[in-house]
Order: structure tokens, then sequence, then C-alpha cells
């Protein structure tokens, strides 16, 4: 229990600046303390939240609103793909409540800990809830009153991109890692810049990720014609 | 709260679970060929690339490439930060202050 709480106290950092502002966002959008926290509480995933308040307050229609959201969270589709290997063995209670604590940044903290021998289910998913509840506590904060705090103060704007920064760091464990993360960003890049919409996160993912495996195999059989020569 | 407020929270909910929850519960019970287990392992490093790299580099709505951000500045010294440390809370820390003394430096 400690040691999960203990992880996520960085992730609660992140959030918290995120969490308020989305709050002053939704309220000034015309949304309730408690509407904003039922958000929160029943989506749990950031950008397409602030995406949705912004649609609401252009006046979008609940499908539109539905299906970009669902267009923005399609990455957790990779993500829990990828978790599943770590998560053998667990009931479907559990693993249904695990779904729901699932997000870039506790993904990434998670799959890194997840290679450490100390790490396990139990403590994964507690650093997922405090995670949850940092997020559905400071989004109503910011309901409530968080237009005091001034805009851009401390760089409070930038503690969500730095934390991704870290997050990366620590998934690359070797070159073909970094390969993998350098194709991945530029095909992004590429993909963001033809195609209108999110659909650019996904792409980018997959094929890098194969051309990842394509790279490992071919390694491997340099490898192996090298010690036969 | 409206209903229809109700009905929207609710879809997107939806929505945004069971992409989370279909994988988990399919691919947990499975053996996993060689192949896709190599290809997740990938995952991670690759999908927070593809997230990063292009908040840093583009802007605007139709999106345009602009690589004189700030972000993207401050973003080198905090990767530096993040490799030779290796600490989360360090990273976000450092991070949001070099990226509050950018925003205090007059840009010639």
């Amino acid at each position: 229990m400690k040691d999960g709480v203990a992880a996520a106290w960085p992730i609660c950092l992140g959030y918290a600046p995120i969490g308020l502002a989305f709050g002053v966002l939704a309220q000034k959008a015309g949304l309730t303390p408690a509407e904003i926290g039922l958000m929160s509480l029943l989506v749990f995933a950031g950008s397409s939240q602030f995406i949705a308040v912004s649609m609401l307050s252009g006046g979008a229609g609940a499908i539109s609103i539905v299906l970009t959201t669902f267009t923005v969270n399609l990455r957790h589709l990779l993500m829990s793909s990828s978790l599943a290997v770590h998560l053998r063995r667990l009931n479907a209670g559990w693993l249904s409540l695990y779904a729901y604590g699932i997000t870039d940044e506790s993904f990434a903290l998670n799959m890194t800990r997840f290679r450490e021998e100390s790490w396990d289910w139990r403590r994964a998913l507690v650093l997922n809830h405090t995670a949850n509840l940092a997020w559905i506590a400071s989004t109503i904060i910011g309901g409530y009153g968080g237009r005091f705090i001034p805009a851009g103060a401390f760089g409070i704007d930038y503690a969500l991109p730095a934390m991704f920064i870290c997050l990366l760091v620590l998934q690359l464990r070797g070159g073909l890692y970094v390969a993998v993360a350098i194709i991945s960003g530029l095909l992004a890049v590429a993909f963001s810049l033809m195609f209108p919409g999110n659909a650019y996160i996904v792409a980018a993912t997959a094929v890098a990720a194969t051309i990842g495996v394509f790279l490992l195999r071919w390694k491997g059989k340099a490898r192996e014609s090298g010690e036969m020569s | 709260m409206k209903a229809d407020y109700l009905l929207l929270v609710l879809g997107m909910g939806i929505v945004t679970y069971l992409p989370r929850w279909i994988p988990l519960i399919v691919l947990s019970r499975r053996e996993l060929s060689e192949w896709l287990r190599q290809w997740l392992d990938f995952i991670p490093a690759a999908v927070l690339s593809a997230l990063i790299l292009p908040a840093l580099v583009t802007t605007g709505e139709p999106r345009h490439l602009d690589v004189l951000q700030p972000a993207l500045l401050v973003s080198i010294p905090t990767f530096l930060f993040a490799w030779r440390t290796r600490s989360l809370a360090g990273t976000v820390i450092v991070g949001m202050a070099l990226f509050w003394i950018a925003g205090k430096i007059p840009i010639p």
C-alpha cells in the first residue's frame, strides 16, 4: 500500500496543476463542481476531458463529443495490451478494476516498475487509484476556485510535458528502444501534420513498434550469421 | 444535474473504458506469440514518444511545424536531467522551474 502511494506522488504532482486548470475551464464552460467531478470519475482521461469541455462550450452535440473522446483515448488499447503481459492469473474483477486506472502516466510508471522484482499488481493498483483520486480532487477544486491561481505561475504548464519526458527516458532500455522512440516521434509529427484529429498517436506507435520487431529480428539474424563465419 | 449531461459523460466513460478493458481481459489469459510479445514490449517507448514530440514541435489548428517554442528548448535540459537522475519527481520540478525561468527571459 505504502509503496504504491509513494510511487504515485510524482504523478499527483503533475496532475494537480492540470486538474486545477481543467476545473477552471470546465467551470467557465458552465459546469458545476459536481458535474466536473462526475466527468473526472467516469472518464479519467485528461486530454479528452479538455477537448470535451471546449467542444461543449462551442455547442457541439453529444454524439460528436463521444466519438472524439473515443479516438483520443484509443491509444489505451495499446497500453492495455502491453500491460496484459504483467497481469496474468488475475481474475476478471481485478482486471476490470485495473483497466479503469490505465492512463499514459500510470501505464508508463507501472511498466517501468513491473520490471523490478519488488513490484506487483497490488502496488500497481494502489498507484492507479492514488493518481485517480488526485485527478478527481484537483479538477473539483479547480471548479470551485482555481481561477485564483494566476495563469502560467511557476511553470505549471510544463508539469505534464516534463513528466512525459522522464517517463519516456525510463523506457529507453537500449539502442533499439531509442531507435523505436525516434521513429515513432518522427512518424507522429509527420502524421499529425498530414491528418487532422488524433489518430496519429495510435498509427505512429503501431508502425514504430512493428519496425522495432523487424529491427530486433534482423539484428538477431545478423548476429547468428556472424557467429557462423 | 441535467439528464443529457449525465448521458454524455456516461457515453464518454464507456468509450474510454472499453479500449482499456478489452485487451486486458482477452490477452491476459492467452499464450502470446513471440512476435506479439516483442511488439508489445516496444509500445511504451513508441507511444510516449508519439505523444511528446508532436506537442513540442507543432502548434495551431490546423497544425503546422513550429520548432521555436520555449517548450522544445526547455525539453533538452529536462531530458538530460531525466537521463542522469531517472527521478520522476525531480524531473517534474526541474522542468517546471526551467520553463518558468524561460518565460521570464525576453525573446530577442
